[in-house]
């Protein structure tokens, strides 16, 4: 018993390491990545081909002088961060990342990868990620500057906006598993049709996962949906006046929320571990991989898509996504009914 | 006990940000203890068994409805309230400060009244005293469009109402200019 408790400590411990450094091997790859699509190489002077620069720009960040505005708010202005990056931590608790294990026959009893598993975990990872906008937000506001103030609108705005086609989205996932925790979401794709292609939701929910996936960039303020830090118009955004640590958590909010939504739609639609020829025991091994593959695609959407216009991102919102949808969860509905009922 | 540790922690933690919600001279401030308090409501719910309605609290109410709370409070730009050096100036004015006020106690009374007159609590939907079954989401929707289909479309008119109101009136100020 005590084994096991050491055991999913364990996990929880790893699993926030995996969080925090996520950041970093984020901020490089997009660098990299980046640099491949532009042509150019990239940072390539700190360590072999430049793979220590974030600790470099870690240490620089801490180095830096901690700046706060005179006319700011002081507490709002302190807290923001800290809510952007608690939010962002918190949502993972309920993101289940593998199956049951015995860790080689190290454990009597199998124990689940992940760190909470709730009945209604789905609904717990939205309702944190809703959270985080205020971290936004009140940057923005507590800054007491136009551009943050801009920023901080902005983005509000736009996680209302978006939210709504993101919990549609997922509805219809909802209903075809019948079940809000993900890990039974992740168990009801197991197996496969005409013995080969494995049942996964992204081929019964190809329109829900492209609606679920524009919805999670725009979640997560990336480029091309990136209005609340759109430095041509605004500076910087909602963090302008941030500056060393402090400006630091909210780019490591972003990258953690970029986790999170990648390793909720691998489990959502890319059937989380399962993955064919691949055992059930070695299955985070695919789910690693799926999730890395989906940070990889944000990347790549954010160097080759040019920004939208924010009227051209509201109209797309509600005109265009929102209904589309809505009808995808209707025809799920029927679909699902004529075949159960 | 650690339950019972948890209950009050959770409560005097709601208690305690709803009172300072009314003591701030900053509206920004009091959109976020409200916040703060629906997190412990939220807190308390799940403590009762009922993790749904935890969850659910927190994205309809901390989550959709305050951030348009604080959308509207930044884009008004609500001025700071100067603090009353008289404790009892709203009571001295006249009109319809004191309506209010009377209304006010009028609920004080009510709700002393209800908390004083009931005894021993009975659950409201009967599930043999299984938690797991009350606490289940299937089973709350069964009951939600079933025994309480009147009460949750009414609810649904109530809110479609509210929201039509909305939008006459934000278009009928577009026709004018």
């Amino acid at each position: 018993m005590e084994l096991r408790l050491l055991v999913q400590l364990g996990i929880i411990g790893l699993a926030f390491f995996m969080l925090i450094n996520a950041s970093a091997v984020l901020v490089l790859a997009e660098r990299k990545i980046m640099a491949a699509i532009q042509q150019r190489y990239g940072p390539y002077l700190v360590g072999p081909h430049g793979m220590l620069q974030p600790l470099a720009d870690i240490l620089k960040l801490l180095m830096k002088e901690e700046l706060r505005p005179k006319e700011a708010d002081k507490w709002l202005f302190t807290l923001a961060p800290v809510i952007a990056v608690t939010a962002a931590f918190t949502a993972f608790a309920t993101v289940p990342f593998g199956a049951e294990t015995t860790f080689f026959g190290l454990l009597d009893e199998p124990v689940k990868l992940g760190i909470a598993d709730v009945n209604v975990g789905l609904l717990v990872v939205f309702a944190v990620t809703s959270m985080g906008v205020y971290g936004i937000v009140l940057a923005g506001w507590a800054s007491n500057s136009k551009y943050s103030l801009l920023g901080g609108l902005r983005s509000s705005a736009q996680m209302i906006s978006y939210e709504l086609s993101y919990a549609t989205a997922l509805a219809s996932v909802v209903l075809l598993s019948g079940s809000l925790s993900l890990r039974e979401i992740v168990n009801a794709q197991e197996g496969y049709w005409f013995g080969f292609i494995p049942q996964w939701y992204l081929f019964l929910q190809p329109l829900g996962f492209i609606i679920y996936g524009i919805a999670g960039v725009a979640e997560t303020n990336r480029a091309p949906f990136d209005f609340p830090e759109a430095e041509q118009e605004l500076v910087s955004g909602y963090n302008t006046e941030y500056s060393s640590v402090r400006f630091a958590l909210f780019p490591q909010a972003e990258y953690i929320n970029m986790v999170t939504m990648s390793a909720v739609a691998t489990n959502l639609y890319l059937g989380g571990w399962h993955f064919p020829f691949v055992p059930v025991e070695y299955g985070w091994i695919a789910f690693l991989a799926k999730v890395g593959f989906l940070l990889f695609a944000y990347i790549w959407i954010r160097w080759t898509v040019p920004r939208y216009r924010y009227d051209q991102l509201m109209q797309f919102g509600w005109k265009w996504l929102l209904p589309a949808a809505v009808i995808n969860l209707l025809i799920t509905a029927a679909v699902f009914l004529y075949f159960n009922a | 006990m650690p339950e019972t540790l948890q209950f009050y922690l959770f409560a005097a933690l709601a208690i305690g940000a709803s009172a300072l919600v009314i003591g701030q001279r900053n509206p920004m401030h009091s959109v976020l203890l409200l916040i703060a308090s629906f997190g412990a409501l939220a807190g308390l719910y799940v403590l009762l068994d009922a993790p749904f309605v935890a969850v659910a609290q927190i994205i309809i109410y901390a989550g959709a409805i305050m951030v348009l709370f604080l959308f509207v409070v930044m884009l008004l730009n609500a001025p700071q309230e100067d603090a009353h050096k008289d404790p009892f100036a709203l009571v001295r004015q006249s009109g319809l400060t004191r309506v209010g006020a009377v209304l006010a106690l009028l609920l004080l009374l009510q709700l002393s009244w209800a908390l004083l007159s009931v005894s021993g609590l009975a659950g409201p939907v009967d599930a043999g005293g299984d938690a797991a079954v009350v606490s289940s989401v299937p089973e709350l929707g069964r009951v939600l469009f079933t025994d309480y289909m009147f009460a949750f479309e009414a609810t649904s008119v109530l809110i479609l109402v509210a929201m039509v109101g909305a939008v006459v009136l934000a278009g009928r100020r577009e026709n004018e200019e």
